[in-house]
Order: C-alpha cells, then sequence, then structure tokens
C-alpha cells in the first residue's frame, strides 16, 4: 500500500470517527490538558510576575528561569513528572502526570515575558502617570498592565504552542491525546495513523502560534500600536 | 531516597556500573546528533542571512518559514519524515536541523545589523573593499551574538535529540524512553540527568569559545 492508501484506509476506517480512539475523543483530551494546563500556569504565575514587574524586580530571576528551562528537555520534565506522580501513587494512563510537566513547562513563559514586559514600561511614562496623580495601583491597572500586554500575550502564545508540542509527547508516559496515534503509529508500522495524527499536531501547533500571533499584535493599546513599547523580547535573543 | 513499598533504590548505582559502554555509546549519538545538526543549521542559516542581507525584503518570508518549521512538533516531525527518508538518522538530522534555523538566522542578521553605521564608515575610510569590510568588521562585531544564536540552538538541539528515541536512536533519551516503558527509574533519570549535563557543558563550552574568539571585549572592560 502506497502512504495515501493507508492514509485513506485510516481516515475511511469507522473507529477513527467514534469511539475513545477516534479523532474527536484524541483532539478533546489534547485540546482540554492544553487549556487546563496554561489557565493553572497563568493563575499559579501571572500574579506574583505582575508585581515583580510593578516594583521592578526579579530581572535576574526571569533570566535565570529562561537559561534552566532551556537546558531542561521537555520529554524529561515528562518523564520525570511521570516517574514522581507514579510514586505518590497516580494510575498509569491517567492524566495528572502530563498535567503536571505542562503546568511546569508553561509557566517559565508566562513569568518571564510578565515581568520583562511591565519592567519594559518606561519609567519616563510611570512617572508621568505619577505626576498626573495616579496611584500606584492605578499606575499598574491603567499604564503597566496595558501598555505590556502584548508582551504577556507573547508569552501566553509561546506557553501555549509549547504545551500543545508537549502534550503530543504524552503518549509516551501512556496517556493518550493527538500524539497516541503517532506513536501507535510508529509501534504498529501504521503510516495512515502516523501521518494523519503528525499533521493533526502539526496544524493545531501551527494555529495556535497563528491565531495567538494575531491576538498578541491586537492587543497593543492604540496609542502604543507603532513599536513605541520596544520589544525586549526580540532584543533578549541576542 | 527508595520506593515505596519496594526495597530497590531510586538510582540503582549497579546498573549504572553495569552500562557504562551503553552509557558512553550513547554519549556519543547524543553528541554526534546534536554536532551534525547544529552545524548542518548553521552552514544553510549563513546562506540564507546572506541572502537575506543581500536583498531585504526576503527577510520577512524567511523567518516566517522558518518560525513554522519551528513551530511543528519534533514527534510530528519525524512522522512526517517517514515517508520521504524512512526511519533512520537522516530523518532526525533533517528535523533537528530545521529547528535550529530560526535560532540561528536570527542572532546571525541581528548581530550583523548591530554594528554601528561609524565603524563602517571607518573601515570604508581605511579602504576596506565591501568583502574585506563584511569577514573582518562585521562578522567579528557580531560573533557575540552570533555565538549567542549557536548557544541557544545547541542546548535546545540536546533537549530534542531524547525525542529521537522514537526513531530508535536518542542519544541519553533511549534510557528514558526505556525506563518509561520498563518502569526502571534509574534509566529514567539516567537519561534526564545526563542530557541536563550534557546541555550545560555544551553551554559552557560556547561561553568559552566567545571570550576566545572576541579579545577585544575582555580587554575593554
Amino acid at each position: 500500500m502506497t502512504v495515501w492508501e493507508e492514509v485513506r484506509a485510516f481516515l475511511t476506517d469507522p473507529a477513527t470517527w467514534s469511539g475513545p480512539d477516534s479523532i474527536p475523543a484524541r483532539l478533546w483530551e489534547h485540546l482540554w490538558i492544553s487549556v487546563v494546563a496554561v489557565v493553572i500556569a497563568a493563575i499559579l504565575v501571572l500574579p506574583l510576575a505582575v508585581w515583580l514587574g510593578h516594583i521592578r524586580r526579579g530581572s535576574g530571576v526571569a533570566s535565570t528561569v529562561v537559561n534552566i528551562g532551556r537546558a531542561l528537555p521537555s520529554f524529561g520534565i515528562l518523564a520525570i513528572s511521570f516517574l514522581i506522580l507514579v510514586q505518590l501513587g497516580a494510575g498509569v494512563g491517567e492524566p495528572w502526570a502530563v498535567l503536571v510537566a505542562l503546568i511546569a513547562l508553561a509557566a517559565p513563559p508566562l513569568f518571564t515575558n510578565t515581568v520583562t514586559g511591565i519592567q519594559s514600561v518606561e519609567a519616563s511614562t510611570v512617572e508621568a502617570a505619577r505626576g498626573m496623580g495616579l496611584t500606584g495601583k492605578e499606575v499598574l491597572s491603567r499604564v503597566e498592565i496595558p501598555l505590556s500586554t502584548p508582551l504577556v500575550v507573547e508569552g501566553l502564545r509561546i506557553a501555549t504552542v509549547q504545551v500543545i508540542a508537549t502534550a503530543t509527547l504524552g503518549a509516551l508516559v501512556a496517556w493518550g491525546g493527538l500524539g497516541r496515534y503517532i506513536v501507535d503509529g510508529f509501534a504498529r508500522q501504521d503510516m495512515g495513523r502516523l501521518i494523519v495524527g503528525a499533521v493533526l499536531v502539526g496544524l493545531l501547533a501551527v494555529l495556535a502560534e497563528l491565531g495567538l500571533g494575531a491576538l498578541q499584535r491586537a492587543s497593543a493599546p492604540k496609542g502604543a500600536r507603532r513599536g513605541d513599547i520596544g520589544n525586549p523580547a526580540q532584543r533578549s535573543t541576542v | 531516597m527508595t520506593l515505596v513499598g519496594q526495597s530497590t533504590p531510586l538510582i540503582d548505582w549497579d546498573w549504572v556500573g553495569r552500562n557504562l559502554d551503553q552509557i558512553v555509546d550513547r554519549t556519543w549519538q547524543h553528541l554526534g546528533l546534536t554536532a551534525i545538526s547544529v552545524l548542518l543549521g548553521l552552514v544553510i542559516s549563513v546562506g540564507l542571512a546572506v541572502v537575506a542581507l543581500r536583498w531585504r525584503w526576503t527577510y520577512p518570508p524567511i523567518t516566517w518559514v522558518t518560525g513554522l518549521l519551528y513551530t511543528i512538533p519534533s514527534l510530528a516531525l519525524f512522522a512526517l519524515l517517514v515517508p520521504i527518508v524512512g526511519l533512520n538518522a537522516t530523518n532526525a538530522v533533517i528535523a533537528l536541523t530545521s529547528y535550529t534555523l530560526l535560532i540561528i538566522i536570527r542572532n546571525l542578521v541581528a548581530g550583523i545589523d548591530g554594528v554601528p553605521a561609524s565603524v563602517m564608515e571607518a573601515a570604508d575610510g581605511m579602504g576596506y573593499t565591501r568583502q574585506g569590510r563584511f569577514w573582518r568588521m562585521e562578522v567579528p562585531l557580531a560573533l557575540p551574538a552570533i555565538i549567542a544564536g549557536l548557544r541557544i540552538a545547541t542546548v535546545t538541539t540536546v533537549g530534542l535529540v531524547t525525542v529521537t528515541a522514537v526513531l530508535g536512536l536518542g542519544g541519553y533519551g533511549f534510557f528514558i524512553l526505556r525506563g518509561l516503558n520498563t518502569f526502571f527509574w534509574t534509566q529514567i533519570l539516567v537519561g534526564v540527568v545526563l542530557s541536563v549535563v550534557l546541555a550545560t557543558l555544551l553551554d559552557v563550552g560556547f561561553i568559552w569559545l566567545e571570550r576566545l574568539l572576541s579579545p577585544w571585549a575582555r580587554r575593554g572592560r
């Protein structure tokens, strides 16, 4: 069978469209775990990051987080999370290990982008706001947070894309999601399953990247769309 | 630390001792896959960066395409390459190389762009040809940025190599996958820890390389 025939065979199999191993079921698993992980990470991390940014501290912590995060492979984080949760009594095949790993992976980009985003608001802008009589809280809610929103959304984009990618590896620790098709495709030498799974995962990641990228551009306050908020994210890559 | 309800320790040092040969083999595999992918990535990126610097309008599409490649999860890219190149090291190297492109190109272009106009004018005034100026002024001054890109690409690649275990390769990732399938914690820990150590060592190596290649930066400080 050619690859196309195998893909067609997989797509015309009734089990592909209904039941626990169907595309809708796997897509749903992949989506809910990704959204829940990003939301929990945001709830855990954003208040601290906003506060640290506001008092203009924590950029050292932010860069340390980035460096450590890069050296730890996401597959490794997932494996260690699985190891610890099974030790703690979680069942194999349950989503907890994957969820914990995804939260751990989503937190660093959200944290660093929020801290640097709020700190990148010009000191002169903050002084002007204070001069106009705004209190510390008002400066935060009406100046710093709106001006840093594009960077926070960028953090959200990076976190989400990474979470979607790593959720794919969940199949390697006995969980489901769309990665199941790829891992099973490799194991069973089922080319149709493998290719369909890979295309779905790739599409999901690219859609999240493009969608949140558009949101990022739209999230800049009207007065600040021409790059006057700076772009520390690009600068930091150099 | 011991397993709950079991007498075997979390790290079985005997296993480590018995399998040193295999650990050494996997180290070479991990290093080899990383080195080939980053070097190939550098070569392709230099080509694309030269194009982007010469014809400015090509830069946005180049970063857009390499950015999309960067977005595709590694497991999916390995899978998509199977019908084209099969289940082998070529597959792994193509995927790993494609992930390095965005990082290296961005730093190459930003590095060259970051050379102050006054330096270029001084070079012109000293009689440098365009090529001479590029190789003897712009490239050395851009080195810190270029090496920063190689550092990030290398550390990222070391992490991604672990996933190539699904292709039967994996370097240290082989131990992680094996450990997961057999519930043998020692193998998982050995795989993860060695992978982090390798990434950190290479990271430090690049810091040294940068110092070595840009002695003028030290003198100034």
